[in-house]
């Protein structure tokens, strides 16, 4: 029994972080359809980003969040502007490949500049963990499972509840109509990617100093944000939260309690299964075709 | 400007071919690492090693009259990757003997081309059995095989006390070729094994194997995997309040590296380990050990990487020796040569002897295995 519950309270504790994880890429891949490729890389860079506040400038952890959040957020920004913008109204593959580039190139750009040998960030929380009876968790992770709920408590709001966050839908949903309504709809595509970057990097920033910071740390990452946004269903944030908790859930009770080898596939027989019975994931809306 | 351009290719084959020229004066070592990847940190630290050993030998005057020239390339920490890479290195750059691939499943893939090619290869970091008893002539290990290591181990078992054991390993061939050679070991010796965990090679949560882990009733724990993972587990282990004795093994921990990332939750865990940098009076060969110690320091390394790079230096050092023996440059006296071969290796004199099926027999040195303890934050020996 007490092992069931540390299997339940490492759920909430991986449920949280890959919440966060998917709600930056369902902006991007499920309501602005580009397949962010470079959402590990952003989420690698946050953590980076925290290295160099705490551990080369010797500043405040709590000050190197929002500066990581910030960095997200402006190198989303440059992406789009760069990359994403000159491409608009290409085909899905050629976007495709250009992000897969751009992936490539600052991942191996890290490893440049960094080298291979991981880092790690010094945090205020004391080592010795929470212990409640038989379980124990560690502050650490309270903390990033608090600022996690946090961040995504405010995309949810901005999104749904902001005239920003309306411009947004209604730029995706139809591009020209939304342009003769009177939005913006260039700043509208940068700021939804600058935004979607900027939660990759809060993600990073915060699960950097829970394990440890190389350049491909971010390649796992984005592969589960990919599965989280699909089972949660595209531009769905309640739908990621609740997906990254079905696979955080899928994989500590697999490797509990199945096998620990297969404990990556879990999430993905998941998938498999969401694409078979409900192919436009478990949250999304019906919606009209055609 | 169209015949502007015609230009560059023709002063690239020009270059080429100068190159090329240039490129008969020396003796080509090719050296197949993971640079990227998983693995990269290691792989570098085992290629800046080998840079080492041959600086070292061409200050000498070199082997043969001729200077040694690594051919390194990258083979990403991806099995696919280190065979293209041998075949590249073997094909196009014409090296006579390889140096690779750090890890188990990188050599396994590495192996057949090999034999295909019929060049000799020396293993310096993989410790999976498999490698040298499958029947690859090609193959000669410097590295102990992970039943060396639990041969070596098993002095020590009754000093532990150990009852009941459990495994996290990493999920390839080396750490299941792990946990198969230790629970082969400890059944012999009445300890009872309990779960066998695994973890996939890039995984970063290991809180739900630890958990189970946490709730068995072993009192010790064999881990298997790199230093990145280990800092990890060490880290969650603590997190989890998991208090069993962990023992690691393979020789790729790095030690004060887990120190300076784990902190006090490194305190109390064990290593098996191959090298000694700590105590190099302590190692079979204390001289040059102090000269390695000095020379990667003088350049600057991070000095925590010295027990993976000192098999780059070793096993430059035996091609090398290999290499003069045979009087020439190529695979097959090399081949025949590297059974001759006798270094003063900085983890014990590298002689290879007979593994594997009679009439293709692959070569495996038969190194030290030590074990050390992390006690508040420094490295004390124990004797096996």
């Amino acid at each position: 029994m007490s092992e069931f519950l540390q299997h339940l309270i490492n759920m909430l504790v991986l449920g949280g972080t890959y919440a966060l994880l998917g709600i930056g890429l369902t902006l991007i891949f499920g309501i602005m359809n580009v397949v962010n490729f470079t959402h590990g890389v952003l989420y690698t860079f946050g953590a980076y980003i925290m290295f160099i506040v705490v551990q080369q400038l010797g500043l405040n952890f709590f000050l190197a969040l929002p500066v990581a959040v910030l960095a997200g957020w402006l190198l989303g920004a440059v992406i789009e502007l760069t990359l994403l913008r000159p491409l608009r109204g290409s085909d899905i593959d050629t976007t495709m490949l250009v992000m897969i580039g751009a992936w490539i190139a600052m991942q191996s750009g890290t490893l440049w500049i960094w080298g291979g040998v991981a880092k790690s960030v010094a945090t205020p929380f004391p080592e010795a963990p929470l212990v409640l009876g038989p379980v124990s968790v560690s502050w650490l992770r309270l903390f990033v499972l608090a600022a996690a709920a946090l961040l995504i408590l405010v995309t949810y709001l901005l999104i749904n509840k902001t005239s920003l966050g309306r411009a947004m839908r209604a730029t995706f949903q139809d591009h020209d109509t939304a342009s003769l309504m009177g939005v913006n709809v260039d700043m509208i595509y940068t700021s939804t990617f600058a935004i979607g970057s900027s939660l990759a990097a809060a993600a990073g920033a915060l699960l950097g100093p829970v394990y440890v910071i190389f350049p491909q740390m971010g390649d796992l990452a984005a592969v589960k944000a990919f599965a989280i946004v699909i089972l949660g269903g595209l531009g769905n944030i309640t739908g990621a939260v609740i997906g990254g908790f079905i696979l955080a859930l899928a994989e500590e009770l697999g490797a509990g309690y199945v096998s620990s080898g297969y404990r990556d596939a879990m999430g993905f027989l998941i998938i498999i299964a969401v694409l078979i019975f409900r192919p436009t994931g478990l949250f999304a809306r019906a919606e009209r075709v055609g | 400007m169209t015949r502007a351009l015609g230009l560059v290719p023709t002063i690239a084959l020009a270059t080429a071919l100068f190159g090329g020229a240039a490129g008969a004066q020396t003796i080509k070592i090719g050296v197949n690492e993971p640079l990227t990847g998983a693995f990269a940190a290691s792989g570098t630290y085992v290629v800046n090693g080998a840079k080492i050993a041959a600086d070292e030998i061409n200050a000498k005057g070199g082997i043969l009259g001729k200077k040694i020239e690594l051919v390194i390339e990258d083979n990403k920490s991806n099995p696919t990757e280190a065979a293209a890479v041998a075949e590249k290195l073997i094909t196009s750059d014409k090296v006579p003997v390889l140096m690779g691939a750090w890890g188990s499943s990188l050599t396994l893939a590495v192996m057949p081309k090999l034999m295909e090619y019929e060049t000799p290869m020396v293993v310096e970091t993989s410790s999976s059995g498999k490698i040298t008893t499958t029947g690859n002539p090609f193959i000669f290990r410097i590295s102990p095989p992970s039943a060396v290591e639990a041969a070596a181990f098993k002095g020590i078992v009754d000093k532990l006390a150990l009852k009941k054991v459990d495994f996290l390993v990493i999920n390839n061939d080396w750490g299941r070729g792990t946990a198969e050679d230790f629970s082969k070991m400890m059944k012999d010796k009445g300890i009872t094994i309990g779960l066998v965990e695994t973890m996939d090679q890039g995984a970063q949560d290991m809180s739900a194997q630890l958990s189970k882990i946490k709730s068995s009733d072993s009192e010790t724990v064999i881990v298997t995997t790199a230093v990145d993972q280990l800092t990890l587990i060490f880290k969650q282990a603590a997190a989890l309040g998991l208090k069993k004795r962990i023992i690691t093994t393979g020789g790729s921990q790095n030690p004060d590296q887990i120190i300076a990332q784990a902190g006090a939750a490194a305190n109390g865990t064990m290593h098996l380990t191959t090298f000694l940098p700590w105590f190099p009076d302590k190692t079979p060969n204390p001289e040059a050990t102090n000269y390695f110690i000095t020379e990667w320091k003088k350049r600057g390394f991070d000095f925590a990487g010295c027990t993976e790079s000192f098999r780059g230096y070793d096993g430059i050092r035996a091609a090398a020796a290999a290499i003069e023996k045979a009087g020439k440059a190529e695979p097959a006296a090399i081949k025949a040569a590297l059974w001759d071969v006798k270094v003063k290796g900085l983890n014990g004199d590298i002689v290879f002897r007979k593994s594997g099926p009679e009439g293709k027999e692959s070569g495996q040195s038969q190194p030290n295995v030590y074990l050390i303890e992390i006690a508040d934050g420094k490295i004390e020996m124990k004797t096996l």
